[in-house]
């Protein structure tokens, strides 16, 4: 138990302050290496949950795609975030105010009363028997077939969106067409020449 | 519960998302050209769907997380009008803008599917998924024209700050779940007959109103509103004011009349603010403007602010009262947006109410007919607008809401200015050079005709609105 605890605090420690790094960050490129940190410690909050599925899942999915997709395009898109922040400097002093009015009412409410209902705290167990994995996919399929099918179309619409707002058929680009490529004969791709001596082929 | 039953219940749904997936392929592989077949495929199966809506029995499925009933069945008819004549109208738009793409008839049916399941949703995982599903297709579709600068500023905004107000709803979803343990609409309106309204329940509920006010621009949560429909396409902004508006207020009611009914006292004086704002806002701040897109969008604040004061009686009348405004605002601004479509001159469209002047010499059936949906807008007797703000006022004096009733009736006097001053500008300025001619597409002056017979009509046979709308209103408080 003290062995787990001490995990927990370490994770969500270096998760919060991972986190406020990353927005705090001159370097756009140090804020993706530490949103990849804070990702990480995610994933071991989930691993000390017993939801391993989920921490691996985060970890291929969050780490391995979408951070590694922002550091290209941090690297690749030449933003001037310094030009960026100038225009945010003058929002800042409103913008604290109204979230440090946020912050005040939140603790303030903690001081008074907060307590959170019994049956939302216990993380879900696993039915005995079976890993992790599968009893996920047990009620993915069954039980939340609804927003399972509901979060596809979402990510249809995603694609969709992404392909109406960007692809652009240029003229003039050369294609591939690889049918052209394999019917090609030796008729028109090669003929024969008689070089005479002291001339070169034309 | 077996599947069979709960995918019969979830039938108009499905059948629109075989559709448009069917549409897409059909799209890919006949390219662009096919957009008109699409755009009318889809229209039929809205209309399909409607039929199925019609005959859908009250049910719930998944576990609870989708509910039919009158109320959802009065929304979803509303909302799948709405987008049908939507569809028409932005095929004949770009047709005539040579803009034409086949996603689009699509994105407005994925659209649609997530404005059913928001109506539909009695569990808040349901109504995070089908607001998300809703607004990802319109954020593109508001930045639908990608090479007008004014529509893809439009369409960022529109994204950036959907995504804000969704981290909102979101965040007011786990301290409700937080605090009551249960997303289920029912479950949640248990836990808090039986154990009382926490504090941190009260925070989750601001958050998730803060979330839903977003979505249907009311004030504090407006800002976007004028410069996305005005940014938007035409077409598409008529499908943000008429189908998006219609789910998201009934959404709203939903989402806060069954799972809070046991904390009316702390929604209620947050929906009275917002509804009294929104008013205010939208009578002051639509008489500056001289773009008439985005006069609308200032309209259309102001008539959430209405429609919310029907939810703030937190009655059966008050609910009653909403759907009627409802009903009225989509149908009256389906026509209003045809006409603003059709105002083009030599082919170019046209958006400030100056080039209005005097359309009742050039065109006295187009002025005639925008007059009358002014006329309506501003509440003026008799057309459809006085019935619904009618009712809605009637609901707010009987649960005891005078002042924010009376200020209602104020806000609208001072509204009814800018709504007359464009039939003015069209009955008695100089004429200005006048429009092309028609409305710009097939089907489009007949669909104008209807929604001006309707605006006109309902005096006459007021029960055609009122009996269904009270059914309706009856499904949510039991």
């Amino acid at each position: 138990m003290m062995l787990q605890a001490i995990a927990f605090y370490v994770f969500a420690a270096v998760l919060l302050f991972s986190g406020a790094v990353v927005v705090t960050s001159r370097n756009p490129v140090y804020s993706v290496l530490f949103l990849i940190l804070a990702f990480f410690n995610a994933a071991g909050l989930f691993v000390l949950l017993g939801a391993e599925f989920l921490a691996m899942i985060l970890v291929i999915v969050y780490v391995g795609a979408v951070a590694v997709l922002f550091l290209f395009v941090v690297m690749m898109l030449d933003v001037d975030f310094a030009e960026l922040k100038k225009g945010a400097q003058s929002y800042l002093l409103p913008g604290l105010g109204i979230g440090g009015l946020l912050a005040v009412e939140l603790i303030l409410a903690v001081a008074m009363k907060w307590n959170f209902a019994t049956q939302a705290m216990p993380a879900a167990t696993t039915p005995k028997g079976i890993t992790n994995t599968a009893a996920l996919g047990h009620i993915l399929y069954t039980d939340y077939i609804f927003y399972f099918q509901g979060a596809g179309l979402i990510l249809l619409v995603a694609m969709i969106g992404a392909i109406v707002l960007t692809l652009r058929h240029k003229s003039g680009v050369k294609r591939q067409n690889a049918w052209t490529q394999i019917s090609r004969g030796p008729a028109e791709s090669m003929s024969v020449v008689e070089v005479k001596s002291g001339e070169g082929v034309e | 519960m077996t599947i069979a039953h709960d995918l019969m219940v979830l039938a108009p749904e499905l059948i629109l998302a075989i559709g448009s997936m069917a549409a897409l392929m059909i799209g890919a592989f006949a390219g662009d050209g096919a957009s008109r077949l699409i755009s009318y495929l889809m229209a039929l199966l809205m209309f399909l769907a409607g039929c199925l809506v019609l005959t859908g029995e009250p049910a719930t499925a998944f576990h609870g997380a989708f509910t039919v009933d009158a109320f959802t069945r009065f929304a979803k008819i509303l909302v799948l009008g709405s987008s049908a004549l939507c569809i028409i109208m932005a095929q004949a738009f770009f047709e005539t803008e040579k803009q034409v793409r086949f996603e689009m008839p699509v994105l407005i049916g994925l659209s649609t599917i997530g404005m059913l399941l928001m109506v539909s949703a009695s569990s808040f995982l349901a109504l995070y998924l089908g607001m998300e599903l809703q607004s990802l297709a319109l954020y593109v579709l508001a930045a639908f024209n990608r090479d007008s600068l004014k529509s893809t500023e439009a369409g960022l905004k529109y994204f950036v700050l959907g995504a804000l107000s969704s981290g909102m709803l979101l965040y007011g979803i786990s301290l409700i779940y937080g605090f009551t343990g249960s997303t289920d609409f029912v479950a949640i309106a248990g836990i808090i007959q039986s154990s009382g309204v926490s504090i941190g329940l009260i925070f989750g509920l601001v958050f998730l109103i803060a979330g839903l006010a977003f979505k249907i621009s009311a004030v504090p949560f407006h800002m976007w509103a004028p410069d996305v429909y005005e940014g938007a396409p035409t077409p598409i902004t008529a499908f943000f004011t008429t189908a998006a508006k219609v789910a998201a207020l009934a959404l709203t009611i939903r989402a806060i009349m069954i799972p809070f009914s046991g904390a009316f006292q702390q929604w209620q004086q947050i929906i009275v603010v917002v509804s009294v704002l929104s008013m205010a806002l939208g009578a002051v701040a639509a008489i500056g403007q001289n773009n008439i897109k985005r006069l609308m969008a200032y309209s259309s604040i102001g008539h959430m602010g209405y429609a919310l004061l029907g939810l703030a009686a937190g009655s059966a009348e008050g609910v009653k009262g909403m759907l009627i405004y409802m009903a009225f605002y989509a149908i009256t601004n389906i026509g209003t947006f045809i006409c603003i479509q059709a105002m083009r001159r030599d082919g170019e469209a046209v958006e400030t109410i100056s080039d209005l002047a005097g359309l009742a010499r050039s065109r006295p059936g187009f002025a005639f007919a925008l007059a009358v949906f002014m006329w309506s807008l501003a509440g003026l007797p008799p057309l459809a607008g006085i019935i619904a703000k009618w009712y809605v006022f009637l609901a707010a004096m009987h649960a005891g809401l005078a002042i924010p009733a009376v200020l209602g009736v104020l806000a609208s006097c001072v509204g009814a200015y800018y709504y007359l001053r464009i039939a003015k500008i069209m009955y008695f300025d100089e004429p200005a050079k006048a429009f092309d001619k028609g409305f710009g597409g097939r089907g489009l002056g007949v669909i104008v005709t209807l929604s001006a017979v309707f605006t006109v009509g309902l005096i006459v046979v007021p029960w055609l609105l009122l009996s269904p709308a009270a059914v309706a209103a009856e499904a949510i408080l039991h």
